[in-house]
């Protein structure tokens, strides 16, 4: 007995060290537990607040190309008003749509912190639980998908960015609607691996990847980019196709966050049916 | 004594600042990424009692952290780089030993002593930071590089602010 307390008391050095070594683990393996909200992060008020002042000298360097995208984007959607379509009947429909409910609504937000040279990135924007941002909801710009809310606090919230290494969205073919699950492998942040795609499937270089509604997280059709080649292993019978990403992540500035209003009904649905066969 | 612990202090509030305010947003190519704040665990008196530069050390760590949402990574590996300084500095000990008060830096030990103490120190820090951070071995070779490359601009950024702002004890 005494003998063991000369060797702690000997070594009391290497026993602080594991420990404090242990504490850090228990972080990050907290920390890489999907929706464990912790204070010690950017949505974090204090530190929240000084990202919105790096981000403000920031904006201004991004403002170029900021306003390039919303002139692109405005473009868009005044193409969409009902007032840029030709009005071909005369009768106008007037019967209260029953038939289409809203799913998807979609709030902007401004990115105050981002990175995309780690192997884990995040983001941190400036919306929070007080204007409805719930975790696992989906981001996106008007380029594509950029990643899937993680921790919401009153203020702030943190997005796993599709740059990510636990990042999988389930990605599909425009054209043909094979599907497949994407992921980033860590080292070209303007490249992503699409897996799962079957050997008999027929697809060109420069074929236009998109989201499907499986996960529930992002609206179907969401631009996520286009092939930019692809390999197959011999003897395997799936492709790994690498995708170059739509969105360019150096510059993110305002992006919208996605509510999917069914979500719940679907979990809840698919959560009931996996429990009957058990 | 106090103003000891007051540059201490001003340096913790100097380094954080700097990195997560600049160095955090610096983005090439996607492997480089330079941690100055480590200069706070290499300049710590060489007779700094073991125990509290390892706290220290988890707590610049942390801060760094919270900025990037990387909870634990940084403070793990400034733990393991805390705990390993006084084994590099017995390795590179003068003839003569260090003076009672030294305090590792250019001006008094030197370019090559300071070279060969910090690239070994921040190469540990850099392992352990990318290897929590992948936390698995099947990308060995690209975390590799990552190691090397920004541990290289880590150190050019250490010599400059040493040549830039490194006082030897006569001087203060």
């Amino acid at each position: 007995m005494k003998n063991l307390f000369l060797f702690l008391y000997r070594n009391n050095y290497t026993i602080i060290f594991i420990l404090i070594e242990i504490l850090c683990l228990t972080l990050i393996i907290r920390n890489n537990n999907f929706q464990n909200a912790s204070a010690f992060n950017s949505s974090n008020k204090i530190v929240g607040a000084v990202m919105e002042v790096v981000n403000y000298v920031n904006e201004y360097i991004d403002l170029k190309a900021t306003n390039k995208n919303v002139v692109q984007e405005n473009a868009r959607l005044r193409s969409l008003l009902p007032d840029a379509y030709y009005e071909s009947n005369i009768l106008k429909n007037t019967v209260n749509d029953t038939l289409r409910h809203k799913q998807y609504s979609f709030f902007v937000a401004k990115v105050i912190n981002n990175s995309m040279t780690r192997r884990n990135n995040y983001l941190t924007l400036d919306k929070g639980a007080l204007q409805g941002v719930k975790p696992e909801m989906g981001v996106i710009t008007s380029q594509g998908v950029v990643g899937i809310v993680k921790n919401v606090s009153w203020h702030y919230c943190t997005v796993m960015s599709m740059l990510h290494k636990d990042m999988r969205i389930s990605a599909k073919f425009k054209n043909n609607n094979y599907f497949g699950s994407l992921a980033w492998e860590g080292s070209d942040p303007t490249i992503a691996v699409l897996k799962d795609i079957a050997k008999h499937v027929v697809f060109q270089k420069g074929d236009t990847v998109v989201t499907t509604s499986y996960s529930a997280v992002f609206p179907e059709n969401i631009l996520i980019g286009t092939v930019a080649g692809a390999d197959i292993k011999p003897g395997e019978n799936f492709y790994s196709i690498q995708i170059k990403l739509s969105t360019n992540f150096s510059n993110l500035t305002y992006v919208y966050v996605v509510d999917n209003m069914l979500k719940s009904e679907q979990r809840k649905l698919e959560d009931e049916t996996v429990n009957n066969d058990h | 004594m106090i103003t000891d612990i007051l540059i201490l202090l001003l340096r913790f509030i100097a380094l954080v600042g700097l990195q997560v305010t600049i160095l955090n947003n610096i983005q090439l190519s996607g492997y480089i990424n330079p941690y100055l704040y480590v200069l706070f665990i290499l300049l710590l008196p060489v007779k700094f009692p073991k125990i509290p530069a390892m706290v220290f050390a988890f707590f610049i760590g942390l801060t760094i952290d919270m900025f990037t949402n990387t909870m634990g990574i940084h403070a793990g590996a400034s733990v393991f780089m805390a705990y390993a300084r006084p084994v590099v500095l017995k390795i590179f000990s003068p003839r003569d030993g260090y003076e009672t008060d030294a305090t590792p830096n250019i001006k008094d030990l030197g370019l090559q002593w300071w070279l060969a103490y910090s690239s070994v120190l921040v190469l540990i820090h850099h392992f352990a930071l990318f290897y929590l951070e992948a936390f698995r071995l099947s990308e060995f070779f690209s975390t590799f590089m990552r190691v090397l490359l920004s541990g290289a601009s880590t150190l050019i950024l250490i010599l400059i602010t040493q040549f830039l702002f490194g006082k030897s004890k006569k001087e203060r």
